[in-house]
């Protein structure tokens, strides 16, 4: 059977970087134009298809007009069939997505997109983790998981997947970081969701050094262990991410994806809070964090769970944080610091130093911190 | 520098490590290891025996050293008790004295498919011998083997407490106290064996198996040789509580006894060394655990699995399947721990077999069956001597010198004398058998050899 | 150094062996057994009452049955599709230190003065091998400046887990085993050094290196307390790097009451340098079919002494081979022994081969053995560095490694999206072993850790450079060739579906058959 890849191309994706600005949606774009700005994208969506060319007679392309992915093919070469169209002028998100939808209603075997962040989120919730995902860097935003090291990798990761030779996928990780706010001065970013990636990390920027099998064993240990030592009266607030999930569904209880629930006696006690009721809660009765090491770039707190606010870890306070991460996870810091910006320097230092970090059912890890 | 070239060392030779050292870039050896603290550097050379740099030297040196060693070969052994002797064909010690199967280490399918390929025919062949679904490499011994197993069975039944027979190998108990993690196997409860027959006390199991029994051990043959007969009833017991059924067993054996795939037993262990391995010793022991393949998961040691190649026109071997289970992988959170095993002797086993075939095993199994049951006669004419334990025997049986009035401990002194090495010392570990020994007679044995170890016991029992 | 040097134009041999199962014809022998005498034919002629019904085959074993020429050329086909160290250099099994094994060694351990000798044998007619044990023992201790010596673990990880079931025993005998139940270890220990402590129930607490490759000793601190037992650490190190803090480590540990256990898997380019007792260790262990050139059989047997100091003696696994200056014998009156890991008095065998080894190189010999592993591994670190794209894991300052260096191919990967498992599968063409990566996790990206030791020539160092050199061009200009490897292999690339489906997993030929048959029937 021929393996069919969807491609699609965010034209517009990578066009504030060069010239200063911060992603490249709405004004900024316009911004950018103006500022001479050119695509990067096609560029990037030419060298992926070249890299994938020789293997391209065992391949059936499916992808959309135009910008969006027809021009990065050299069209006499390959099985190429355009199946979504290009509007004439700008694309937008709604471009992205709907293409995304058709290709995931084609039934592709892999579905490449070439983007940053946005183009991401895009994909993501057109398609969640439906279909095989992979993305191409071509944005200044890219702290998801789920992007290639480079067109060639991309070309390199397809190519082994599509052949057998890298079976596996996992999920990584969506962030997404509010662009009014990012350009304002305030950087906000936050777990969007999950796509479904090729699990050959040596190719996937951000992502873990072991297998998924083991990684979901892994996480299932620390879950185990977690459960183990959870006290009565407690309330366990958990912050996003897979290993936190892993914990709710040891206890049989519905975590959502990106937020922060509470767990308290085996149950859950409240569902995707903010902080002003994490803060009514820690101050009536004793509470613990449990917060996961998230996205790519080792944040502990300050990306994706704001609502564990300064006011929040003050009142549970420092002992009373349980860091959970698998040793993959660990290995993919590459020895650099877990990061704390709370927007409080105090809270920050009072975070700063050696955190213990819990790897499964009697393993730690003590792991420094910095602000 | 030094001024011996050695032969082992290629680049001792002066030239060379001034070439090399100058390609380096530094002046001497010595700057190589600047980073070792001087404080943590040892000033002296190493207190050792003058070298034989003369490989002719050294051998003679050894030989006269193992020249003190009166070997099996030239005395008449009875020894068992958990290292056999038997015949060691050829064929077994040639192929595993050539080179690529003794100096091969941890390649992988496309470099070392051939020494993977025999591992994986020792695999098979050990689980057709048991009719066992699963196993890997081997273990360090058979307390090991029975401990993994045993711990296996804690594990895959969520209890900690595992029945033993009251006549097990005694060594077991000494090697189930090295590992004490509670969380798995913490209470060994001992079943009494009947006096008279030597087999597992039925009524003793049925009153102490619980719903906190994780498995039942058995061994067949015993440790003291009894043929356990009772083992599919205990079998049944076991699973009527949840438990599950570990049979250590004699693989020597499994040509005229049943396989313990055959009544029952969910996982099975045990020593594999009778199956052309010499004894070396002690260090001639090939542990291993064969298991029914829904426990997969528990396994703790490395195994080859078969997979086809991608072009579809054939088959390699690997072996790292189910990785999350290894120590290589999981690291603490391992099932146990694994390393560096026996798989020489485990490739020797597969030639074994491959040799000898289900006939050949049955064959040795009769021949072992009747060389014992005839020395077992002889010694039974022999006054003095007593032979508890009526039930059928395998391999090793009990001879008793209470009416002797000697200890076991002055008759092997006789014997010693005599040129025989007499069966194992019961006494200390099984002091309700009284002044006992567990003689083992095997198909190294001739009728002489029996008749010569009567009349032996005979004059030194007098 | 030449850049003329040539690569072998390798093909493994590649017999398409078939199954030894797919052999057998009915009726086969291999081997004939013994037929008992008359005498006991005529006296035990049926079998009835000798063997129970209730457990007597009803029929036989599902075995092959093949005749004899035909199990050697099987067995012999096998033989030469194994990359054993006798056939090639074996530079590429970092970790291993896969040396050449003396063949004189072989045969003195097949002698029947050996091999048959039974381990419950009188100790007056064992002298022989008691006296190899006691000596091995005795050099055994000089070499890590320790006090006992046990040879019944017979591999690392039984010694590290015996250690810890000593360290156990010691804080028992203190009353203090309830309070300190952690034991630390740092990542690039080997697996077996938390393995082991986990597995007689210790809490594993690890420590991840700083950006220098060792382990941050203000980590330790943060994790030192009244809690812990032990720390199991390999020194040097899986990356190559001998820790200059080593003995600072051992001060906190000991600081704060617990022992401090050193893997010397890693001896080959220290022995006789630098001890685990001069760092102040309390105890250690050696891999003789390391360091001390016993075979590594295809994965075993092997031999790991754990040596020990003297207040910690008593704990070991027994029996101890003891000397009371006229003859040798075995010491079972151990009431604090910990009990035993392995059967008997452990692999005597492989103790015979390494102390041959020992008696032949002498003190000055294992110098040569040190100073030239080490010289080894740096020169060929000089040739690989000299490749573009190949780096020292942990820096760029002015450190000398020693021994099985960690190299990292990032930059390859990142360029040409080729990865160092494709560079070690690529290598076998060239007749050369596959080296060995990382032991998980991978904290080092794309990772190369090659071993090179004291029996490796010139020319075999600068073979295995010209192919790794050979191979980065290789990934730059020619990449289909490594991505399609190996093309010179014993078998062809393998489906590897069963990493990611367990189910797919055949370890007999059995199972093996019923898939395959099952999915013959379903098409």
């Amino acid at each position: 059977m021929t393996p069919v890849v969807g491609l699609i191309v965010n034209p517009i994706a990578g066009m504030g970087g060069r010239v200063g600005l911060k992603g490249s949606d709405g004004d900024a774009l316009r911004c950018a134009v103006e500022l001479g700005a050119k695509p990067e994208a096609p560029d990037r969506a030419r060298r992926l298809v070249s890299a994938m060319l020789p293997n391209a007679n065992r391949i059936r392309f499916l992808t959309c007009g135009a910008s969006m992915g027809a021009d990065a093919f050299d069209c006499r070469r390959g099985d190429v069939s355009i199946i979504v169209d290009c509007p004439a002028s700008d694309t937008s998100r709604v471009d992205t997505m709907r293409a995304a939808s058709v290709m995931a209603g084609h039934g592709v075997d892999l579905l490449l997109f070439v983007g940053g962040d946005g183009t991401a989120r895009d994909v993501c919730e057109a398609v969640g983790d439906s279909v095989t995902t992979l993305g191409v860097p071509a944005g200044v935003k890219m702290h998801s998981a789920v992007f290639a090291t480079t067109p060639q990798a991309a070309a390199e990761l397809a190519g082994r997947f599509l052949g057998g030779w890298a079976p596996r996928t996992r999920e990584g990780e969506v962030m997404d970081i509010d662009e009014d706010d990012y350009r304002a001065g305030r950087l906000s970013a936050r777990l969007f969701g999950y796509l479904r990636v090729p699990s050959d990390e040596r190719f996937v920027q951000g992502a873990k050094a072991c297998s998924s099998v083991a990684e979901a064993v892994a996480a299932a240990d620390i879950a185990e262990a977690t459960v183990e030592h959870m006290e009565p009266g407690v309330a366990y607030i958990l912050g996003p991410g897979t290993t936190t999930r892993a914990i709710a569904e040891r206890l049989g209880v519905a975590k959502t994806l990106i937020g922060v629930d509470v767990v308290k006696d085996g149950k859950l006690l409240a569902q995707d809070v903010g902080e002003e009721e994490l803060v009514d809660l820690a101050s009536e009765i004793p509470a613990r964090i449990v917060v996961a090491v998230v996205g790519g770039q080792g944040y502990l707190f300050g990306r994706g769970n704001q609502q564990m606010s300064p006011r929040v870890i003050g009142l549970v306070g420092r002992d009373r944080i349980l860091v959970v991460a698998t040793e993959a996870k660990i290995a993919a810091l590459r020895g650099r610091p877990l990061l704390v910006d709370t927007g409080d320097e105090k809270t920050d230092a009072m975070l700063s130093g050696y955190l213990k970090v819990n790897t499964g059912r009697g393993r730690s890890t003590p792991y420094r911190v910095e602000a | 520098m030094s001024e011996v070239v050695y032969p082992y060392i290629p680049n001792s030779a002066p030239e060379t490590r001034a070439a090399m050292l100058n390609a380096i870039g530094v002046r001497g050896v010595d700057d190589l290891f600047k980073d070792i603290p001087d404080r943590l550097l040892l000033k002296r050379p190493l207190k050792l025996p003058a070298p034989l740099l003369c490989e002719c030297d050294l051998e003679r040196h050894v030989r006269g050293i193992l020249a003190r060693n009166v070997s099996c070969d030239d005395r008449l052994s009875f020894l068992g008790a958990g290292s056999y002797q038997h015949y060691v064909p050829a064929v077994v010690d040639s192929m595993i004295a050539r080179g690529e199967f003794l100096t091969a280490y941890d390649g992988n399918a496309y470099s070392d498919g051939g020494r993977l390929q025999a591992t994986f025919e020792y695999q098979s062949l050990l689980c057709d011998l048991l009719n066992m679904d699963v196993t890997g490499f081997p273990s360090a011994c058979s307390l090991h083997a029975t401990n993994t197993a045993l711990r296996i069975a804690s594990r895959v039944t969520g209890r900690h407490e595992v029945l033993v027979p009251a006549t097990m190998n005694p060594r077991r108990a000494q090697h189930l106290h090295a590992y004490r993690r509670a969380e798995e196997v913490a209470t060994f409860t001992s079943v009494d064996a009947d006096s008279e027959t030597g087999l597992m006390d039925m009524e003793d199991l049925r009153r102490k198996l619980t719903p906190e029994v994780a498995g039942v051990l058995v061994e067949n043959p015993t440790y003291l040789g009894v043929i356990e007969s009772q083992v599919r009833e205990i079998g049944e017991a076991a699973h009527a509580m949840g438990a599950l059924l570990i049979a250590c067993v004699n693989p020597m054996s499994l040509g005229v006894l049943a396989s313990p795939g055959d009544y029952g037993a969910d996982i099975a262990c045990g020593d594999a060394q009778p199956l052309g391995v010499h004894m070396n010793y002690g260090g001639g022991a090939l542990g291993f655990v064969a298991i029914r393949a829904e426990y997969v998961m528990e396994f703790p040691n490395l195994m080859v699995n078969i997979a086809p190649t991608l072009d579809g026109e054939g088959f390699g071997f690997d072996f790292f399947a189910l990785p999350e289970r290894l120590t290589y992988i999981a690291r603490e959170n391992a099932k146990e721990y694994t390393g560096t095993m026996a798989c020489l002797w485990a490739i020797a086993a597969a030639v074994y077999l491959s040799l000898m075939g289900p006939q050949g095993m049955r064959d040795i199994g009769e021949t072992i069956i009747r060389k014992s049951h005839y020395a077992k006669s002889l010694l039974a004419d022999t006054p003095g001597l007593g032979l508890p334990l009526a039930a059928p025997h395998f391999n090793e049986f009990v001879v008793n010198f209470d009416g002797t009035g000697r200890t076991v401990a002055e008759v092997n002194a006789s014997l010693l004398e005599k040129g025989i090495y007499g069966g194992a010392d019961l006494s200390a570990d099984f002091p309700g058998l009284g002044q006992s020994a567990l003689y083992c007679v095997s198909e190294v044995h001739s009728a002489d050899d029996l008749r010569l170890l009567a009349n032996a016991l005979r004059d030194v029992t007098r | 150094m030449t850049d003329q040097t040539r690569l072998r134009r390798f093909h493994s041999a590649c017999w398409d062996e078939q199954l030894l199962t797919d052999m057998s014809v009915d009726g086969e022998r291999g081997i004939l057994v013994p037929t008992p005498e008359r005498e006991i034919m005529d006296a035990f002629h049926s079998l009835d009452g000798l063997v129970p019904a209730s457990v007597a085959r009803d029929r036989p074993p599902n075995l092959p049955e093949l005749a004899q020429p035909q199990v050697v050329r099987h067995f012999s086909r096998l033989s030469q599709m194994t990359m054993g160290g006798d056939v090639q250099s074996d530079i590429g099994q970092g970790t291993c230190t896969t040396k050449y094994n003396p063949k004189v060694n072989e045969r003195l351990a097949g002698l029947p003065q050996m091999t048959e000798m039974h381990p419950l044998q009188p100790v007056e007619t064992a002298q022989g091998i008691l006296e190899i044990l006691h000596r091995a023992r005795g050099f055994m201790m000089e070499i890590a400046g320790m006090d006992e010596v046990s040879f019944q673990p017979g591999h690392g990880g039984q010694a590290v887990m015996a250690a810890a079931a000593m360290v156990k025993a010691y804080h028992e005998a203190r009353g203090e085993a309830h309070q300190r139940d952690q034991v630390i270890t740092t990542i690039h220990s080997h697996p077996c050094n938390p393995s082991g402590p986990a597995a007689v129930g210790y809490e594993v607490i690890t420590l991840w290196p700083d950006d220098r490759g060792y382990p941050d000793l203000a980590a330790l601190e943060a994790v030192v307390s009244d809690r812990t037992a032990a720390i199991f650490i390999t020194n040097p190190e899986d990356v190559g790097l001998y820790n200059p803090q080593i003995d600072q480590i051992v001060d906190i540990v000991h600081g704060a009451g617990g022992l401090c256990y050193t893997d010397q898997a890693n001896l080959n380019g220290v022995i006789g340098r630098a001890r685990a007792g001069d760092a102040g260790f309390d105890m250690c262990h050696f891999n003789l079919h390391k360091t001390f050139a016993t075979p590594h059989g295809s994965h075993g047997p092997g031999c790991a002494a754990l040596c020990v100091s003297d207040y910690l003696a008593r704990y070991l696994p027994l029996p101890i081979v003891t000397f009371d200056g006229h003859s040798y014998g075995l010491d079972f009156d151990r009431p604090d022994s910990i009990g035993r890991v392995k059967d008997f008095v452990g692999n005597a065998m492989v103790v015979l081969r390494a102390y041959a080894w020992v008696m032949n190189l002498g003190a000055e010999g294992l110098k040569q053995v040190a100073d030239t592993t080490v010289l080894n591994n740096n020169y060929l670190a000089e040739l690989l560095l000299g490749i573009p794209g190949v780096e020292y894991s942990y820096g760029t300052d002015d450190r000398r490694r020693l021994d099985q260096i960690r190299f990292t191919l990032e930059k390859i990967t990142r360029d040409t999206g080729i990865t160092a498992a494709d560079l070690s599968t690529r290598i076998t063409d060239f007749g050369l072993q596959k080296f060995w990566l990382s032991h998980h996790p991978v904290t080092v990206p794309e990772p190369c850790t090659p071993e090179p030791t004291e029996t490796n020539s010139l020319q075999e160092l600068e073979e295995w450079a010209a192919a790794m050199r050979q191979m980065v061009e290789e990934a730059y200009e020619t990449p289909d060739v490594i991505r399609t490897a190996p093309h010179n292999g014993v078998t062809t690339r393998l489906d590897r579906s069963y990493l990611e489906r367990p189910e797919l997993t055949y370890v007999t030929w059995r199972q093996w058959k019923h898939a395959t048959e099952k999915a013959a029937s379903v098409s």
